[in-house]
């Protein structure tokens, strides 16, 4: 019987190495999977790629990974928030690097890394900065510019409520990028507020199915970064 | 209270330009204002890139949901009939030509309907460009609600962008705290003056050539 579930957050991010490339779901502080990222904190792995929307608030979870010299290189599309001190600092000191990608780029070259496809043409960046040193193509006599996959090692997720094939739903805008990262990380390492049984959720229901997904963590009771930002905590 | 059209103002006057029945995306600042002054008689639907069509507005401080924000990081609220999706869907929304109307900020805007909204490019800043170059590339309709002048009174109205762009000719009409004016083949041109204003005033405050009203 196939059963994804792990024991432990700290068990089921035992296995990352120096160097691996890690997407991040979450948009902000929703779905922001903070008790894996407090794990791969205390993992240790360090020179990690970041893949996220953004670069994480005060200094706990994603923050709190790039505070600890964890990351070496962020891939993202809004890199600043008003809560956000910890990236800014250390990108300013030369200490992490920082790719800059359009959300819906960004979404689209994760959602094509899942599905198997390698590049993609947007107009999206084109005539601009962020499209210099990319190959242009007209297609209907507009410009488009390719853009390529975007694939991970691992993937940390924060769902609602998963069953023990991997099969995962949300939390309202706390879905946003995790059902593409999913698809695009070699290990999708998910963590869940409810673990039902088998059959616990409606077919019709399952957002991301299983097959996506290795390894499910239940987590009874998430802590919400907006929570521990408002208490003013860090850590470790 | 001097002459002009305070933000309400602007953001009331760019909603009287929405269609009824629009999926609208508002970007930050002013632009989300306009959500407040849906003219009699019309629905708008908006969309928020985090992964909501039919989003309402902020709920009481009691009824937050923290896992319910918008773009912006604010708590907001769904309508009865709203949807939730991932962002490949909702960025297939934007990119896909779904959405008809999207109003944004600006630092600057062209002549020619360049837009410039996203980064200085001073050494040290940071870049952040989140969803706004899908937006100006995908929307069917860019609106720009923006003060016509900086807060030094430098020009936001200018003929080329000197900041770097977020994307080129894509603006149709501006919506400023002086006039409504429209991007055209001949460049800006006054569609509506604010109460009190004179033309010349919003030429002079303008730093590109602009046509009076027709």
């Amino acid at each position: 019987m196939i059963n994804k579930q792990y024991a432990s957050a700290a068990e089921a991010v035992a296995d990352i190495p120096d160097g691996a490339t890690v997407m991040v779901g979450g948009f902000g502080a929703s779905g922001s999977p903070i008790e894996l990222l407090h794990a791969l904190i205390d993992h240790g792995a360090t020179d990690l790629t970041v893949i996220n929307n953004n670069t994480g608030n005060g200094e706990v979870g994603l923050a709190a990974l790039i505070g600890n010299g964890q990351v070496s290189k962020m891939i993202c599309s809004f890199p600043r928030s008003s809560q956000s001190k910890v990236f800014p600092e250390l990108y300013r000191a030369g200490k992490v690097a920082l790719e800059i990608v359009p959300q819906g780029t960004l979404a689209e070259r994760i959602r094509a890394a899942g599905a198997g496809v390698p590049a993609f043409y947007t107009p999206t960046t084109v005539g601009t900065v962020l499209a210099e040193g990319k190959e242009v193509r007209e297609f209907n006599g507009r410009p488009y510019v390719m853009e390529p996959w975007l694939k991970a090692d691992f993937a940390l997720i924060k769902c609602e409520v998963a069953d023990p094939l991997g099969n995962l739903t949300y939390n309202k805008t706390a879905r946003n990028f995790s059902p593409l990262m999913c698809m695009a990380a070699t290990t999708t390492i998910v963590q869940t507020r409810t673990l039902v049984a088998r059959g616990g959720i409606d077919p019709e229901n399952v957002v991301t199915p299983g097959i996506f997904v290795n390894r499910v963590v239940e987590v009874p009771q998430p802590i919400h970064e907006d929570v521990l930002i408002a208490e003013g905590r860090s850590y470790p | 209270m001097s002459a002009g059209w305070t933000r309400e103002q602007m953001a009331a006057r760019a909603a009287q330009d929405i269609p009824d029945g629009s999926y609208v995306n508002l970007g930050i600042g002013i632009p989300e204002l306009v959500a407040q002054f849906v003219p009699e008689g019309r629905e708008f639907i908006y969309h928020t890139e985090n992964g909501l069509l039919g989003m309402g507005p902020p709920p009481a401080d009691e009824d937050r949901d923290l896992d319910l924000m918008n773009a912006g990081k604010k708590y907001v609220t769904a309508l009865p009939g709203a949807a939730y999706f991932h962002h490949a869907d909702s960025f297939s929304m934007i990119r896909g030509g779904h959405i008809d109307v999207c109003v944004l900020g600006t630092m600057q805007v062209a002549a020619n309907g360049d837009i410039a909204n996203w980064s200085t490019g001073a050494p040290d800043a940071i870049p952040a460009v989140g969803g706004a170059m899908d937006l100006v590339q995908g929307v069917k309709q860019i609106f720009v609600i923006t003060q016509h002048t900086t807060k030094t009174g430098d020009p936001k109205l200018v003929e080329k962008c000197t900041y770097p762009l977020t994307g080129p000719g894509v603006v149709s009409r501006i919506f400023t705290d002086l006039a409504v004016v429209d991007v055209t083949a001949d460049g800006f041109r006054v569609a509506e003056l604010a109460p009190g204003i004179s033309f010349e005033e919003v030429r002079e405050k303008t730093g590109a050539a602009i046509l009076p009203p027709e």
